[in-house]
């Protein structure tokens, strides 16, 4: 399936000639372990109370989320031809009011995790016991607001919730190691009261395994990945957070995903 | 004003089980009953204003009708970016509780005076926002709020007179307080009753103003102005906030679209933050918001 979204992903970045294609390849394989593999979300229960729910808090990498829910079906396959074009559907940050699916409308930072607390407080008193899962990202986790929230969360013990750490290693202008101290996430999620696990991003069935632990607590998990992955023109490169797919560069990109 | 608007969130509480109330930290005494009587129903999520925000949009989305309640920098500037996405973008149905309007935290000092926050929340769409001026405008409006699905700011201040709005309240429609001729005063939250005392003091001159109380300030009851200024009214307003952005911008948009000439002031704080020490009145009296500043800057 992985597959099948990176080729989603490169053809509407050419068409819409839109940036942030990086961010979005390095969540593949976590949206398609927690969307194929682990939580209970489908076409026909996405808009019900007890579903459990996604929030791409690093709305950029909407791409990849886009084109996952376009093959769980939950939005039309059509819709992905439109974004980010003029006159189009998706947007590069997401509005939840653009299509089906979409838990919340993020692409400024730091908002996904309070978002997710709000829904488990709210799970709780309608004794509604669903997961919900929150994606972030490590240039993100130099929000204060993630903080904020890491706190509370950890707090009140609220083990519905588990967050993704899309370790990419690069963020907007630079390589994250180079902005924050990076050796500190499971510390930090550790003595905030999570439990924590570390695991590589790209491996679905890891992945899943680690999603599909059961705990008392709040869980993260470090998901290392790489920033434009799958593709070697800009895998693994800050500039892939800017890359243009120009037709080459789509013809290049498809012929190394029939390689794969 | 707050224990009033408190006691009023309580009944609401009881005939809707979706309401909420989370607050920052704060509201000690004043909350105290809410917490007791629906103790699940009750979040202090700790000094976590841009998260109280995001988490009360998450309830909202989920169906409930979360209040945030805090003191106004902190439940408006702290996490305005929040309000921004989480609230208004996201058009929850999220209430967002202000007390402490204009200079009410007065000794506090300027970090805790609510003196811009109508401007910000002003430019954000979907966002409804109301100022009562005496505690039955607090009660009609906590109960009038309750039942829309509207992201809503209430800015609450001060209470030390009495009733003076008698009229059924309707959101977004001004109230007549007292009806006069050639003279308008529109007066929003803490202001009403010095422009009600300025009112008098102008009778006693047999200048007969009509009195308005501006409790919703957005959306504006724009037909309201519009008549005045058909009319020929002169137009003040009066607001304990800065004039930039407020009720005084908000009328004077519709008379510079209104095609026509009026006689207009804005009353209020002119760009300014208090580094006065001293009560809330000592401060007021120093921006000329009591009555006798009042007086020295109308006439």
């Amino acid at each position: 399936m992985h597959k099948k979204i990176r080729e989603l992903i490169l053809k509407c970045a050419n068409r819409s000639k839109a940036s942030h294609v990086g961010s979005a390849l390095s969540i593949v394989e976590i949206l398609e372990a927690l969307y194929f593999n682990v939580a209970n979300i489908s076409k026909d229960n996405f808009n019900k109370p007890d579903r459990d729910r996604i929030i791409l808090s690093k709305g950029h990498g909407s791409l990849a989320l886009y084109a996952t829910l376009a093959l769980k079906n939950i939005i039309p396959m059509e819709a992905l031809d439109k974004y980010l074009v003029d006159g189009g559907v998706l947007p590069c940050h997401i509005d939840m009011q653009s299509a089906n699916g979409l838990e919340a409308s993020t692409g400024s930072l730091g908002h996904g995790l309070g978002i997710a607390e709000g829904f488990v407080l709210s799970n709780r008193l309608k004794n509604i016991n669903s997961r919900i899962f929150v994606i972030i990202g490590d240039g993100e986790f130099q929000e204060g607001s993630i903080m904020e929230a890491l706190n509370s969360i950890g707090s009140l013990k609220l083990n519905e919730i588990t967050v993704i750490l899309d370790n990419n290693k690069f963020q907007a202008s630079a390589a994250t190691k180079d902005v924050a101290d990076v050796n500190n996430y499971e510390k930090i999620f550790s003595a905030f009261g999570f439990d924590v696990e570390s695991v590589d991003g790209h491996n679905v069935d890891l992945l899943t395994k680690a999603l599909n632990k059961k705990s008392q607590k709040p869980t993260a998990i470090i998901a290392n990945t790489l920033k434009g992955k799958g593709f070697s023109f800009m895998e693994d490169t800050l500039e892939s957070h800017y890359i243009k797919i120009d037709d080459e560069k789509m013809k290049i990109g498809l012929t190394e995903l029939e390689n794969v | 004003m707050r224990m009033v608007f408190a006691d009023t969130l309580l009944e609401l509480a009881k005939q809707d089980e979706r309401i909420c109330l989370i607050t920052p930290d704060m509201g000690y005494g004043i909350l105290d009953k809410f917490q007791k009587t629906f103790p699940k129903r009750y979040f202090n999520l700790g000094i976590t204003e841009q998260n109280c925000m995001s988490v009360a949009s998450g309830m909202a989305l989920n169906g409930l009708k979360p209040y945030v309640y805090s003191i106004i920098p902190f439940v408006v500037h702290r996490c305005l970016e929040q309000i921004r996405v989480d609230v208004s973008y996201m058009n929850t149905d999220v209430k967002i509780i202000g007390v402490g309007s204009g200079f009410e935290y007065g000794a506090a000092g300027a970090t805790h005076h609510g003196t811009e926050d109508i401007s910000m929340m002003r430019a954000l769409p979907n966002m409804t926002i109301c100022a009562p001026g005496d505690n039955y405008e607090m009660v009609e409006i906590a109960k009038l709020t309750a039942k829309t699905k509207d992201p809503t700011y209430i800015r609450i201040g001060r209470h030390n007179h009495g009733i003076l709005n008698h009229n059924k309240i309707e959101l977004s429609k001004a109230s007549i307080i007292e009806q006069g001729k050639e003279i308008a005063l529109i007066a929003t939250g803490n202001m009403l009753p010095v422009a009600y005392d300025f009112a008098q003091e102008l009778k006693k001159e047999n200048i007969n103003p009509t009195l308005i109380s501006m409790h919703t300030i957005k959306p504006i009851d724009k037909e309201c102005i519009l008549k005045l200024i058909n009319d020929g009214y002169k137009i003040y307003t009066f607001e304990e906030h800065t004039i930039i952005g407020g009720l005084g911008s908000a009328v004077a948009e519709i008379i510079a679209e209104s095609g026509q000439k009026a006689t207009f002031k804005r009353i209020g704080i002119n760009d300014k933050y208090s580094h006065v020490v001293g009560s809330a009145q000592y401060i007021r009296e120093q921006f000329k918001l009591d009555i006798k500043g009042v007086i020295e800057q109308c006439c």
